[in-house]
């Protein structure tokens, strides 16, 4: 759901950064506390996730580093000093640790029923804030300036959206881990603005599939043996990705296909007509009947599409003669007129 | 310091080097993120590539893992190209599910052979030196700092050759491409590089270190310099560094050779974010607050000369009819005395001649906005200097 957001905001990586950066926040939560309770871990996720997503933040605006450049040095620097402390917390004595690394590529059968609550707690939460500020959210995901002259406080609200994608990213950590969060985040996003151009029902439908290939991933992943849940759904979200590229009816590819040999064949209609007129033009008779060999050494004529002139009423056969109808010579005249109208 | 540690610094430094020079021209491009995409998505390569050679030292792997971080390329690309998402979006699309893929196929028939993710992810630079390269009977040496030297020999080699149309078409398409340069291949060219790099390295280092080796360097020299030679340079010199104390610390602490190195790359950043000359936070900060104090000034002055009332000029009723704090008005006054724009006599402020005519040419130059008026006053004044 959250996802819409971070896909319209053009800051689809920074889902990839957090679920990285989180890691230090989870092995510092774990030196300090010492013990493995899910809530402070996660806690420190939090903390470091936020911590992470404002220097990247500071870095794009206070310096002429692009916004690719701060995510991955972010991503890169908190995950290998989220590893360091890892491995140091391993060489400690300290039955506890096992387990931590789990959080890197998640394991949803892990899940006790409390982390099920906490996070239905959690959704329900984001749920709630959403609707309410949903007028805030949506005016400055499009306008920001405009959020601004109109006297909204343009860094809270940022501020509070950017706490609940990195907040949702850290609840999904535990699911499907770290590298592929991303995709959880953005795959259902991708999909869903396949097929709409509203944001509500964008935000709905994403929510939709990412249900769905939850459900679906932990389907498939629990009927096979060796299969870990995380890889499974993001392929069945991937899937949905791809389906929705290509069979979407405004955007995808299909259709766009389609369009584009339509208006080719058009096009090539139109050259042939628009070359009738021209012979018919000599003519005082605009019926006068001409043979279609001479139509031959023109490239956009074939029977099909000469058929097809006929099939309109443009132009009349008879034999091995055509000649042009009046209707015909009249729209090859509009033809003619509109694309000089255009030409200028 | 003995032979093992030696081997392990000068592994990790060559790293650094060949990645801090693609990593320089994909910082310069905006495709940062494209290192983190390519490092994931080599997993399925390295996977098939086994299948293939069942041997895990196999020059297969590096091959295939190259090539499917070059097929990652071409899919964001391309995805990029329907324009049904953005760049980022489909970056962040490809890499996770060729990596799931990646993942599938090690849990589904390899679960018994050593390649599990963590390996692919983090490395292990303290392993490098005893896998060592033995031709002809004779122990030449740790197998991966050959296959990172190789590597590092080709991107220089590469680089001395292209660098001419690497710098022209990274600053300029447009003209590379009327040069009669072809784009496509230069990108493709940088992409290939990157890509066995990250595979070459990642063998050793992992590939989250890959990632900050080719972005943390760059970026660091990024702030110092504009200059592309300077920056290649400096990305090198920052990067063995990191290796180099990235390695003492993790001797130190007994910990991940890669995590700490990547540690002291970020802390390498920090400190060039925080203290760079022109470019860091606290020059910034520094020139941002020198640039209210001069605007302060130029109202301040603008009000002396458009009020003759004793009255307007009261020291006093100047703190309140600006409207400034106490000692903000103090910093201003202080500097408007020291520059000898204006005298203060019992409690009455008025321009000096020098006053007077510097604020009739600034108001010239915020009329008409032309550099000309102000040139000699560029030296005292940050406003003024572009």
């Amino acid at each position: 759901m959250l996802g819409s957001f971070a896909v319209l905001r053009k800051q689809s990586l920074l889902g990839d950064a957090i679920s990285h950066a989180a890691l230090p926040g989870i092995a510092i939560a774990f030196l300090i506390t010492g013990a493995k309770d899910t809530n402070t871990l996660l806690l420190g996720a939090l903390v470091s996730g936020l911590i992470g997503t404002f220097w990247i933040r500071g870095i794009v605006t206070k310096t002429h580093l692009k916004s690719d450049t701060a995510l991955g040095l972010i991503l890169s620097v908190f995950f290998g000093f989220g590893m360091l402390l890892l491995t140091f917390i391993q060489k400690q004595p300290n039955a506890n640790q096992a387990g931590l690394d789990k959080y890197l590529f998640g394991q949803a059968a892990t899940l006790v029923e409390s982390d099920v609550w906490m996070m239905a707690i959690v959704t329900g939460i984001c749920l709630i804030v959403m609707l309410t500020f949903w007028k805030e959210f949506k005016i400055l995901l499009f306008d920001a300036d405009y959020t601004k002259t109109l006297g909204f406080n343009t860094k809270t609200i940022d501020i509070l959206i950017t706490s609940f994608i990195v907040l949702a990213i850290v609840l999904g950590l535990q699911t499907v881990g770290v590298v592929l969060m991303s995709a959880m985040l953005l795959a259902p996003a991708a999909a869903a603005r396949q097929w709409t151009n509203s944001l509500s029902k964008m935000v709905f439908l994403a929510a939709i599939f990412g249900a769905f290939s939850g459900v679906f991933g932990t389907a498939v992943s629990a009927s096979q043996n060796n299969l870990s849940t995380g890889p499974v759904i993001v392929i069945v979200a991937g899937v949905f990705v791809l389906f929705s590229f290509v069979f979407s009816p405004k955007r995808g590819l299909l259709f766009k296909q389609i369009r584009f040999v339509k208006n080719r064949r058009d096009l090539e209609l139109h050259k042939t007509l628009a070359f009738m007129y021209h012979i018919a033009e000599t003519h005082d008779n605009i019926s006068h009947p001409h043979t279609i060999k001479i139509l031959n050494n023109f490239q956009g004529y074939t029977k099909g599409t000469l058929q097809k002139l006929v099939d309109r009423g443009f132009v009349e056969l008879d034999g091995n003669m055509w000649h042009l109808t009046e209707e015909g010579f009249k729209t090859a005249s509009n033809l003619y007129n509109q694309q000089n109208a255009s030409d200028e | 310091m003995n032979n093992a540690q030696l081997e392990i610094q000068l592994i990790a430094s060559l790293v650094a080097i060949a990645c801090a020079i693609p990593g320089t021209f994909l910082v310069l491009r905006k495709m940062a993120m494209i290192s983190d995409a390519i490092s994931h998505s080599i997993l399925p390569g390295i996977v098939i590539g086994f299948f293939i050679s069942h041997d895990l030292n196999s020059p297969l792997l590096i091959l295939f893992a190259a090539l499917t971080g070059i097929i990652t390329v071409v899919i964001v690309e391309y995805i990029q190209k329907t324009g049904l998402v953005k760049e980022d979006t489909a970056i962040g699309l490809v890499f996770p599910i060729l990596f799931s893929i990646g993942v599938i196929l090690i849990a589904k028939n390899a679960n018994d052979v050593h390649i599990d993710t963590d390996a692919v992810l983090l490395g292990e630079l303290a392993f490098a030196p005893f896998d060592r390269l033995i031709v002809g009977g004779t122990d030449i040496g740790p197998k991966s700092l050959w296959i990172i030297g190789t590597i590092l020999l080709v991107t220089v080699t590469l680089l001395i050759t292209f660098f001419k149309e690497l710098k022209l078409s990274t600053f300029d398409k447009g003209l590379a491409a009327s040069l009669g340069f072809s784009p496509a291949i230069i990108h493709y060219g940088l992409m290939s590089v990157s890509s066995v790099t990250t595979v070459g390295a990642f063998d050793a280092v992992g590939a989250i270190l890959v990632v900050a080796l080719m972005i943390a360097p760059a970026a660091a020299a990024y702030l110092l310099t504009t200059d592309l030679k300077k920056m290649l340079a400096l990305a090198i010199g920052f990067g063995v560094l990191s290796a180099v104390l990235g390695y003492w610390v993790a001797h130190w602490l007994d910990a991940s050779i890669a995590g700490s190195i990547t540690t002291v790359l970020g802390l390498v950043f920090l400190m060039v974010y925080l203290f760079a000359p022109s470019k860091g936070i606290i020059a910034v900060m520094y020139r941002e607050r020198q640039q209210r104090t001069e605007v302060s000034l130029l109202t301040f002055l603008l009000h002396l000369k458009n009020h003759d009332d004793l009255s307007e000029r009261h020291v006093k009723h100047l703190n309140e009819h600006i409207n400034w704090q106490k000692v903000r008005s103090k910093t201003v006054l202080d500097l408007a005395q020291k520059n000898n724009m204006i005298v203060i006599k019992d409690d009455i402020v008025s321009l000096t001649e020098k006053g007077d005519a510097f604020t009739s040419k600034a108001i010239d130059y915020i009329i008409t906005n032309e550099d000309a008026q102000i040139e000699d006053m560029k030296d005292d004044f940050f406003l003024f200097r572009g």
